[in-house]
């Protein structure tokens, strides 16, 4: 089984796709000749050539508006927005337009564009190349919010969110795009979308994370469990739908929880999970709920390592919360 | 204009316009090829607009409509659909529902929609004259004005890249070309290529904002050379204009040559909306300069001089087109709204379980009873 990087899944479930369905469109700056900044649609020009791996001008509201039309009209599209900090020019079509279309025509028009962006912070990127916008979409009902961790998921995930029928907004974790390498099988195979994933079974503390935070949670789980800690980790996966019988059967299981992710602190994704075991495992909790984030700041440049949960601070917050 | 070496275009500038205040078509127009059958049709189609519009409005004035829109004066703009194929596409702003019935939306429907009841097509989701009609490829309205401009440009490139040979016609106000929607579809359209017709219903006023505040430039037509597209002034009250102005549009996208920006000039005789009182901001007399040039009265010139116009077909039309309205109301006021359950529905091809335990959680509530009537 070849061992592939988040980047080289992706270029490879778009191909396939590609090569599968010839409704599929790939758009946006810089993904044609170039193959993106990232190199995600490298390859792709060439083989499907300009009609199929568009790029288009410079204006994010433009990519969305027209995949969304290319949508309606029945082609697939999977625009690309550089960098999920430019996502907001498209804000408007996305909240308003896509996850409404099906809505609030009685079903009868859809428009299922799966938006890649990637997100995250720790690149040396300061305040536009480092948001974690998660939340805003999370929060907007019609859309379907995934950030896979390792090359694997990204793969099967992709698949699975260009064979939908729902828009999804498919934020990668660049900060570990080449440095998350794991064996990725060649072919056709999907992750499903809204199943969260045990990524180290535990006893004491369930620890909440998705994206390139997945990461730093095993790092610190393993400072750790040196110590003779044992955290359960929970790599979400899809954010919307979120899988919450994995949360509260995990939560109720060890009875303390701790929630990791990069965007800041105040009504992030983190306060949705927090909320949702306060309502449905308070009887088992044996210590407060602890969210790791980032501060309520806008994201650093020079301060990013200490913006960002750091193995550190959530290996203290599973050692306090253990020990309440 | 200051553009160095270059003389304005005739078409940028000038008034396009085919019928003559006596109703004979100008004798060097170009007149688009139109039936007796379909110059009566149009005609039926113009009243349907205007008598909906009024009893609507008086609806919504006793109390039993909570909104509406109307098009007075602005109705020929509606038909330029006439020009489309039912395969191709319109993408409406909120003020075009000429467009739908001419295109199959029944009067029914319409009705259902204005009333939110368990029989509208979009299941009570939207305020009225948020129209959707798939079976007529009008696609469905949103109230923050331009984001149809892109899609439909995304539509047209679509079919483009499918290889089919479909064209989307896009509508919007002069308002709206204040937005950047309206720039990002022009500029999209044109580096591409797209099939699209932007038809912008120049009606003088954005709610109360009027035109010089919208834009410096001389016109809006004269846009589209930014854009590297056609850009045609046609006079929004004629309806052949349109027709024919369209048409050209229509030909020039299928023959792959890319989009049209169409401006109708024409006014808007009433109120934004029924929550609109227009002579707190202009002058009343203006729209009565305006009613001289009644684009309804002009086809009716059209047809006298084509010698096709009898009283006796307009009575009939009046007639049939107020029985329908009777009907379609005396039906639409009658239903109840929509199921409790279908709240949940549509938000995504299936309902995930979070959203199905919200809907029990909500069904297992008593009924909610508004202190303000309805549902």
């Amino acid at each position: 089984m070849p061992v592939f990087n988040i980047i080289q899944a992706v270029n490879d479930a778009l191909r396939i796709e590609m090569r599968r369905d010839s409704r599929v469109v790939v758009l946006g700056e810089d993904v044609g000749k170039f193959g993106g900044v990232f190199r995600a649609t490298s390859g792709l020009f060439e083989e499907f050539g300009g009609e199929r791996v568009i790029d288009t001008p410079l204006a994010e509201a433009g990519i969305i508006g027209t995949a969304i039309g290319m949508a309606l009209y029945g082609l697939k599209p999977v625009p690309e927005i550089q960098f999920a900090d430019f996502i907001y020019p498209a804000f408007d079509q996305i909240v308003n337009e896509l996850a409404k279309f099906r809505y609030r025509s009685g079903g009868q028009y859809t428009a299922p564009v799966v938006i890649r962006t990637p997100y995250g912070g720790g690149i040396r990127g300061g305040h536009y190349h480092s948001q974690s916008p998660e939340a805003y979409f999370a929060h907007t009902p019609g859309l379907k919010v995934v950030i896979p961790s390792n090359p694997y998921d990204a793969k099967g995930l992709l698949l699975a969110a260009i064979r939908g029928e729902d828009p999804v907004i498919f934020m990668e974790p660049k900060r570990v795009y080449r440095a998350a390498k794991g064996e990725v099988p060649e072919g056709d195979y999907t992750v499903p979308i809204g199943e969260a994933k045990v990524v180290r079974e535990g006893r004491q503390v369930t620890v909440l994370c998705y994206g390139a935070m997945v990461h730093t949670v095993i790092e610190a789980a393993e400072k750790v469990a040196a110590d003779g800690f044992d955290p359960e980790i929970i790599d979400l996966r899809t954010l919307l739908p979120l899988d919450t019988e994995a949360v509260l059967t995990s939560v109720r299981k060890t009875g303390r929880a701790v929630i990791a992710h990069e965007a800041p602190k105040t009504c992030g994704y983190g306060a949705e999970l927090a909320a949702l075991i306060a309502e449905r495992a308070l009887m088992q909790l044996e210590a407060p709920i602890v969210r790791v984030t980032g501060f309520d700041t806008p994201f650093p440049y020079s301060l990013e390592n200490e913006y960002l949960p750091s193995p550190e601070r959530v290996a203290k917050a599973i050692r306090d919360t253990v020990r309440f | 204009m200051l553009m160095t070496g270059r003389q304005p275009s005739s078409s940028e500038d000038e008034l396009f316009s085919l019928i003559e205040d006596d109703g004979s078509v100008a004798p060097d127009g170009r007149p688009p090829v139109l039936s007796e059958v379909d110059a009566l049709r149009l005609f039926r189609a113009l009243l349907q607009v205007r008598l909906v519009d009024e009893r609507m409005m008086k609806l919504q004035r006793q109390g039993r409509l909570g909104f509406y829109m109307q098009s007075m004066g602005e109705e020929a703009t509606h038909l330029a659909v006439h020009a489309l194929r039912p395969s191709d596409w319109v993408f409406p702003s909120y003020r075009e529902p000429g467009a739908a019935f001419y295109r199959g939306y029944s009067l029914k429907d319409f009705t259902n929609q204005l009333f939110g009841n368990a029989e509208d097509p979009i299941k009570g989701r939207q305020m009225p004259v948020h129209h959707s009609a798939r079976s007529a490829n009008y696609v469905s309205i949103s109230s923050p004005v331009g984001t149809q401009i892109p899609q439909a440009v995304g539509m047209a490139w679509a079919a483009k890249i499918s290889q089919k040979d479909d064209v989307a016609l896009v509508y919007f106000g002069e308002g709206t070309t204040s937005t950047g929607q309206f720039h990002v579809g022009m500029n999209f359209a044109g580096v591409f290529k797209a099939p699209c017709i932007f038809l912008c219903r120049n009606n003088g006023y954005a709610i109360s904002t009027g035109y010089q505040h919208q834009t410096a430039s001389r016109s809006i037509a004269v846009k589209a050379l930014a854009y590297g597209m056609p850009g045609v002034r046609v006079d929004g009250n004629d309806l052949l204009a349109m027709i024919s102005a369209t048409e050209e549009a229509v030909a020039r996208a299928r023959a792959g040559d890319g989009p049209t920006l169409i401006e109708a000039v024409t006014y808007r005789r009433a109120g934004h909306s029924s929550s609109d009182d227009p002579n707190v901001y202009r002058d009343p007399n203006e729209p009565k300069e305006w009613e001289r040039r009644d684009p309804i009265e002009r086809w009716k010139r059209y047809l006298v001089a084509r010698g096709i116009y009898e009283e006796a077909i307009e009575s009939q039309y009046r007639q049939e087109i107020g029985e329908e309205i009777v009907a379609a109301l005396a039906h639409a006021e009658k239903i109840g709204p929509p199921a409790v359950e279908t709240l949940f529905d549509d938000v995504f091809s299936e309902v995930p379980v979070e959203l199905e335990g919200q809907r029990q959680e909500l069904l297992a509530l008593p009924r909610y009873v508004s202190p303000h009537g309805g549902s």
